[in-house]
């Protein structure tokens, strides 16, 4: 690890102010993707922004048809929580395929959305269902959020403080992972709400997380996975490496998309 | 400024330590280097061997994947201070030890504190499956991860014993 | 049998220090005034070092010491050697080049050390490093070991042309040629045996130590041979005598091979430490391991078995491209050679073979022996072409192997090989019952009525163990004996050390061994205890490798003990006023035959010491002998494994739903222990077929280069496995023992291809047969014309 300043900000303003007189300044927020990546050398920020003294990060909360989670809060405590298991299961599941165990105890929802990995799941929960990003400036809506691998709308001395999730109808994911890394090869989460029909695909894009609209237009005249069957999409813009060709992940975005319909209805595949 | 040091206080093992670290210390480094707790290793620097698993305010996280800074006032826990140094053992260490869940012994530390957390989360039923599900990110080369699953199955029943001893002793 | 004798289930003495943390591994030590060794390594393939600029580095805070591989030269320090002779088939020897701890003017692979920065803290001399300016002039590098041959590959080192060790050969070509031309059948496959790197939890690591008052030096060290490693780093590499080099292997966490090895950093460590007169550590990052371990495997195999109208193996033709890497390392040479030609004939009578290995250079990390070495290459080439044979000839593989088993012993192979003893079919026939053969055909049906493809594999292996009687391997290139000592040091109140040349790095063998002499003895397990690794304390050993420690190892401990008990009842006889031909020793009790005199074990070895019943003219003070023990013959452990597998078509993932896995390894001391030593054989062996692969890209550089990329096998990966043994008593050591410890990696890569490519109908599935990869070739075979 390269050496660095220590910050510990108590508010999210004061954490804001350090990002802006510091450039390259990088906000801790659960490290479980920074630090590794520091300790590589592969980042040298000079200052690291721990952001766990910062009250009012982190939480669940539902109120009406969202559900509210705070951007510290923990990828276990997604997982475990009875509120977003009844709101939404599918994002308590999901919660609980990132990384392993230990890993989510120190990971965090909004480190997980800032980084923005093109293999990372939260990425297509919230492209998936359709989420807003609320940050210390704005709300972004995740369709204009996730704007390429590793990259995002967030501005400098933005951070996010919470993310919004419609309650959708019916949802799941699907991830098939990396057997290496574990990271999502290719992972597709689908939702259903009203006619809002979304097919988030994590793993495979060559820019990060995308949707599927051929998917969706297909599921808007009927949600079954029979929809989709014989569908595919195109290799072009597929990442492709010795874990999977473009052609692959092309395929098996095919395959989890009606794999994830299946669980969305009710009606798994095997 | 970059360079210098900086304090951090923090609970091992039941103890108050203090110390004086580059900030750039990751906790195992604090554990191994500092306080000669050299029981938590270090078997990857991508954060999947699960060598370093420790508990932190009772979670099992690991400690090559977090700065010591961050744990100001954590209570931390290493495979040493899981039984009391003069008392019986762990039912989770008795538990590798029987069901020969250990050869070359380097993981082992790892996969008893994941093993202890597995239970504190998921009970002491733990099916074959489940351990295995688990155990993601943790790894083995020696045990081909068999003896490994008896040993916390085995462990997690006998903790459910020993923990009912512990609350009837109170 | 007693709790603690042989065959018994003894829980490890070892375990709790383990299970508590209080274990001592290579980094847990520290020395005082200690100093870190951060080693620069070369980023490309190959290249000239034009130059080197080191004082920016040698400014930096903390830095003690830059020093290059011209420094390295400057203080005479020899290069690493390759340890067994090879010479080609037209008698030429094999064309080492050298190997310096720290390369000098070139590097040959990514990752390939040629500076080492020495500093107060390891994050220093990281800091340094990168402050050190070096001019390359990248040359064109080669990965694969088939275009390295090419005339127009580039040439790594001068000595090789055509960056060719060796060209060697095993066998009688004309006969084999003369079996093919009477065959009704050719069964041919291509194979590319995956390379694979070890990756033992525990990284490599050193802690070299200078005494400048006495000119010794200490070297703690990851090593599974820590004598092997004071020969050969004072023989060869110069570094200081034998009698003032103490090399100590503490705890070791995992070795399967790749810690046998004499390694750059551990030499560099110890001539740093000499040069800042500080002990210096250096401990592998992982990311630094991938580069710097020897890798394992790496064979381009063309493989032909013949057959005649009834489904006999007539005869077995083979050629080997084997990728050695930059370097070669320790005993890299013996691997695609005499410990893997020399099992091609494998539980068969097979009449006729001839193999043809090329060694090559590459631009790769060094390749050597990783568990079983040599010996799961060739059960792969065996086992695949019997069992394609036998679904090209529509005949059951089973029945096929079956009738062409080896079945009277002792039986000579045309490889070398004399197998002693074996049950094949005997092996065959429990694992099929307990795998319930029987009723694989329900529950294939019941697998694809959820769209699964189920598959059933069988690997029917052997390897030669108990590595080796130092003659025969002398006479095939060995630069060493393969004997094995043991001292037995017995305390006057009757405790017991037994000193061994066997190193454990998680064998148990601090409890297998204890078992023996517990029983040899009659003395409780707990009075014994087991010295090894350090070469202060252990006078010579040969290490722990080629499942040796039990076959070997121990029977040089049997060897000491009968010394000891001899050496016993002469005390006895004084105690006692018997004759010494009258005395009979049992259960810990030295008798007087046909009276009640009895002394206990303790009174005798108490009375060895104090010696008031015998005079010095008579017998000498004290208990503790010594031996050396060579085996006559290798062992042949040998055995099937069964593997059933489901594919989902879909997505081409493999499941193995099942394992059997029925081994002799003759007799077992510790049944718990060899268990747990197949299991983790079969990871490792499922690893190499499923997941495991080290892949180098065109310019060389190494893909897979952290377990982000180089997928390890995980709990989930593996099924529950069942376990079970046939005894035949290995008639070439007193224990009867065959050895276990590779068994499991040499069994399994056939028995999952088997499976899978039974599951998919489709031979061609290379290692590792990833989702992607059986997709693929289901893909492929979609493809196909339907046949009619």
């Amino acid at each position: 690890m390269y050496a660095f300043t220590f910050h510990r900000p108590q508010t999210v303003r004061q954490a804001a102010g350090l990002l802006a007189k510091n450039e390259d300044a990088k906000l801790l927020a659960g490290g479980q993707t920074l630090l590794p990546t520091m300790k590589l050398r592969l980042a040298g920020p000079p200052q690291i922004i721990d952001m766990s003294l910062i009250e009012g990060l982190t939480g669940i909360e539902q109120s009406g048809r969202s559900l509210t989670i705070g951007a510290m809060t923990r990828h276990n405590d997604v997982h475990t929580s009875p509120v977003v298991q009844q709101a939404i299961p599918v994002l308590a599941q999901l919660a609980g395929m990132i990384g392993d165990p230990a890993v989510r105890h120190m990971g965090t929802i909004g480190g997980s959305i800032a980084n923005n990995d093109p293999n990372a799941d939260y990425p297509a929960a919230c492209l998936g269902l359709g989420a807003t990003i609320i940050t210390n400036k704005r709300r972004i809506k995740a369709d204009d959020f996730f704007t390429g691998m590793f990259s995002t709308a967030l501005e400098p001395a933005e951070i996010i403080t919470k993310v919004s999730f419609p309650i959708p109808k019916k949802a799941a994911y699907q991830k098939f992972r990396n057997q290496a890394s574990r990271f999502a090869l290719v992972g597709v989460f689908v939702s259903k709400r009203g006619s809002d029909i979304r097919v988030a695909v994590t793993g495979a894009g060559a820019n990060g997380v995308f949707r599927v609209p051929s998917f969706e237009e297909a599921l808007k005249k009927r949600f079954s996975p029979k929809s989709l069957e014989g569908m595919t999409i195109p290799a072009d813009g597929m990442n492709s490496d010795i874990h999977g060709s473009a052609e692959y992940r092309a395929h098996l975005v095919g395959v989890l998309a009606r794999r994830a319909v299946a669980d969305a209805i009710g009606k798994p595949i095997a | 400024m970059a360079g210098d040091t900086a304090a951090v206080s923090m609970t091992v093992n039941g103890k108050p330590i203090t110390a004086n670290i580059d900030p750039r210390t990751l906790l195992v480094q604090l554990l191994r280097e500092h306080l000669r707790l050299t029981g938590t290793h270090v078997g990857c620097d991508t954060s999947q061997c699960g060598a370093c698993v420790v508990h932190v305010n009772g979670k099992a996280i690991k400690s090559c994947t977090v700065l010591a800074l961050q744990l100001e006032g954590a209570d931390v826990l290493t495979i040493e201070g899981l039984a009391a140094a003069d008392g019986p053992l762990h039912p989770m260490q008795e538990a590798f030890r029987e069901n020969h869940g250990l050869q070359c012994g380097y993981c082992t530390p790892g996969m008893i504190m994941t093993a202890v957390d597995m239970v504190r989360r998921k009970g002491h039923d733990l099916d074959d499956r489940t351990i295995r599900e688990e155990l993601e990110g943790n790894i083995c080369r020696c045990t081909g991860y068999h003896n490994i699953v008896k040993a916390i199955a085995a462990g997690a029943r006998a903790m459910r014993g020993s923990a009912s001893a512990a609350r009837a002793a109170e | 049998m007693s709790a603690t004798g042989i065959g018994a289930a003894v829980r490890r003495k070892e375990d709790h220090r383990f299970i508590t943390g209080s274990g001592h591994y290579t980094d847990d030590i520290n020395r005082p005034g200690q100093v870190y060794a951060y080693f620069l390594r070369s980023p490309h393939a190959h290249a000239t070092i034009k130059s080197i600029d080191i004082k920016p580095a040698a400014n930096m805070p903390g830095v003690l010491a830059v020093l290059t591989g011209a420094d390295l030269a400057g203080d005479k320090i020899g290069n690493l050697i390759c340890g067994w002779m090879i010479h080609s088939k037209d008698g030429s020897p094999m064309k080492m080049a050298p190997h310096p701890a720290l390369a000098s003017g070139k590097v040959c692979h990514v990752g390939d050390p040629f500076a080492v920065v020495i500093a107060e803290t390891l994050a220093q001399a990281r800091d340094a490093a990168e402050k050190i300016a070096v001019d390359y002039e990248v040359l064109p590098a080669v990965a694969d070991p088939v275009a390295a041959q090419k005339p127009e590959a580039p040439q790594i080192h001068e000595i090789a042309r055509n960056n060719t060790i060796y060209q060697w050969h095993l066998g009688d070509a004309k006969s084999v040629e003369a079996a093919f031309r009477s065959a009704k059948h050719v069964t041919k496959l291509d194979i590319v045996n995956n390379r694979l790197v070890p990756n033992p939890i525990e990284p490599r690591a050193a802690i070299g130590d200078y005494d400048s008052g006495t000119g010794s030096f200490t070297l703690w060290n990851t090593t599974q041979n820590p004598h092997v490693a004071r020969l050969v780093i004072a023989a060869f590499v110069g570094m200081a005598p034998e009698h003032k080099l103490r090399v100590i292997a503490p705890d070791v966490g995992g070795g399967f091979g790749s810690k046998i090895f004499i390694y750059p950093e551990e030499v560099v460590a110890l001539w740093a430490s000499k040069r800042v007169g500080r002990p210096v550590k250096w401990v592998a990052d992982r990311s630094e391991a991938f580069l710097a371990d020897a890798h394992g495997r790496d064979h381009v195999t063309h493989a032909e078995m013949a057959f005649d109208g009834d489904g006999k193996i007539l005869g077995l033709r083979a050629k080997t491209v084997a990728n050695l890497g930059a370097y070669m390392s320790t005993f890299s040479s013996s691997v695609p050679t005499y410990l893997y030609a020399t099992l091609l004939s494998g539980q068969y009578e097979i009449p006729h073979i001839y193999c043809e290995v090329d060694a090559v250079y590459t631009n790769t990390a060094p390749v050597d022996a990783y568990r079983g070495a040599g010996r799961p290459e060739a059960t792969f080439v065996v086992e695949r072409l019997v069992e394609v044979g036998a679904r090209e000839m529509g005949q059951d593989p089973a029945e096929l192997r079956r009738n062409n088993f080896v079945k009277k012993f002792p039986h000579q192979t045309p490889v070398i090989m004399t197998y002693d003893v074996g049950d094949y079919n005997a092996s065959l026939k429990k694992a099929m019952e307990l795998a319930d053969c029987k009723g694989f055909g329900k529950r294939k049906r019941e697998s694809a009525r959820s769209g699964k493809l189920r598959g059933i594999g069988f690997s029917s292996y052997i390897e030669a163990c108990g590595i080796a009687p130092s003659q025969a391997v002398g006479s095939l290139g060995a630069g060493v004996g393969l004997w094995e000592s043991a001292e037995v040091r017995v305390n006057p109140t009757g405790s017991v050390e037994i000193l061994t040349g066997s190193h454990t790095h998680g064998q148990g063998h601090e409890t297998t061994f204890a078992q023996l002499v517990s029983e040899r003895l009659g003395i409780p397990i707990d009075n014994v205890s087991i010295v090894h690794g350090d070469t202060d304390k252990v006078q010579f050993g040969m290490g722990t490798y080629g499942s040796r420690s039990g076959a070997v190892g121990m029977s040089a401990i049997v060897k000491a003990l009968d010394k000891i008990e001899a050496k016993a009842k002469k005390v006895a006889a004084f105690v006692l006023e018997a004759a010494e031909g009258d005395i009979e020793f049992k259960d810990g009790k030295f008798s007087v035959a046909g009276t009640d005199k009895s002394a206990a074990w303790g009174d005798i070895t108490l009375n060895a010491y104090i010696a008031h019943k015998f005079s010095g003219q008579e017998l000498e003070p004290g208990l503790k002998e010594g031996a050396f023990y060579d085996p006559t013959n290798f062992t042949f452990p040998a055995g099937c494994h069964i593997c059933e597998v489901e594919v989902d078509v879909e997505t081409g993932k493999t499941e193995i739903v099942a394992w059997t896995a029925v081994d002799d390894f003759g007799i077992v001391i510790n049944p718990m222990i060899v268990e747990g030593q197949v299991h983790g054989g079969i990871a490792q062996g499922v690893g190499q077929a499923l997941c495991e692969g080290a892949v180098y890209d065109k310019d060389a550089q190494l893909i897979t280069g952290s377990f982000m990329d180089y997928a390890m096998p995980r709990a989930d990966h593996l099924p529950s496995i069942t376990v079970d043994t046939t005894v035949t008593k290995c008639p070439s050591n007193p224990l009867g023992i065959k050895g276990c410890g590779e068994a499991g990696a040499i069994a399994a890569p056939a028995a999952v291809i088997n499976a899978i490519t039974d599951a998919i109908g489709s031979e061609e599935i290379a290692m590792p047969a990833t989702a992607q990869a059986v997709w693929a070739a289901l893909q492929k075979l979609n493809r196909m014309p339907q046949a009619a």
